[in-house]
């Protein structure tokens, strides 16, 4: 599982590839915690998940922390990029409700 | 006569494993040929039964977990099962969106992927045996793989 990110203007994409599941996700979690920390002056974050080729509910429960944290910054978040699977599991958990698709 | 193949594995309880046990149960099920999305449905199912058993059954502990499955035609049958400490209360714990540790930032939707992309989940549980997920789903695509 590897994370890497780009700032474009004032948005900041989050590229997460990889497989995504319980034992990739803590790690995720920090790294992502601190991108976000070190670009907390961006408009808006996409978490690019195209790169993604598993995605289980430890990734649901990932993107909600993530969308906490950056509401204490007031930064919306978006979701871009996830494939069909991955997009079974985010459309269950109702993700795309409080992080739109980009 | 149905075409009937089985397999068991045991495996150290531990979330590197959770990749290893994705891996097996889709190499177990390419025989036959299901589509692309079928077998994503099963790893992922297969993915949440097994971080269950790591992450509450154990508690991140030691133990060990066991996958029992079943092929029979193109009917699967999944046994993930665990000596952990049990489900307290199951029906609540089948509820979308419950989980008993939310510190942990869980979804808990882990049931109800289970439920939503197999077509049968039975879970028996108790403190005393651990937890028992048997999970079933038929493949209808007749995608030939190349």
């Amino acid at each position: 599982m590897e994370i890497r990110y780009k700032l474009l203007g004032k948005e900041l994409f989050l590229l997460v590839s990889g497989e995504l599941d319980e034992h990739s996700a803590l790690g995720a979690k920090e790294i992502l915690d601190k991108v976000i920390s070190l670009n907390a002056s961006a408009d808006r974050v996409v978490f690019d998940l195209s790169g993604l080729s598993f995605m289980d509910s430890t990734g649901v429960g990932l993107l909600i922390g993530r969308y906490k944290k950056l509401r204490q910054y007031s930064i919306p978040a978006y979701i871009k990029g996830a494939s069909a699977s991955a997009e079974r599991v985010i459309e269950l958990a109702g993700l795309y409700g409080i992080m739109p698709k980009y | 006569m149905e075409n009937v193949n089985e397999m068991t594995l045991e495996f150290s309880a531990k979330s590197e494993n959770e990749l290893f046990a994705r891996g097996v149960i889709g190499c177990f099920l390419i025989r036959l040929n299901p589509s692309i999305a079928e077998i994503a449905d099963v790893k992922t199912a297969v993915s949440e039964a097994v971080t269950n058993s790591i992450v509450h059954g154990y508690k991140r502990g030691n133990g060990t977990v066991k996958i029992y499955a079943k092929t029979e035609g193109r009917t699967l049958h999944i046994n993930v099962s665990d000596n952990g400490v049990g489900i307290e209360d199951l029906s609540k714990a089948l509820e979308p969106f419950y989980t008993t540790k939310p510190e942990e930032e869980r979804s808990g939707m882990g049931f109800t992927i289970m439920k939503s992309f197999m077509d049968e989940v039975n879970v028996i549980s108790s403190a005393e045996s651990g937890t028992q997920v048997y999970m079933k789903k038929t493949f209808n695509s007749d995608e030939k793989q190349v």
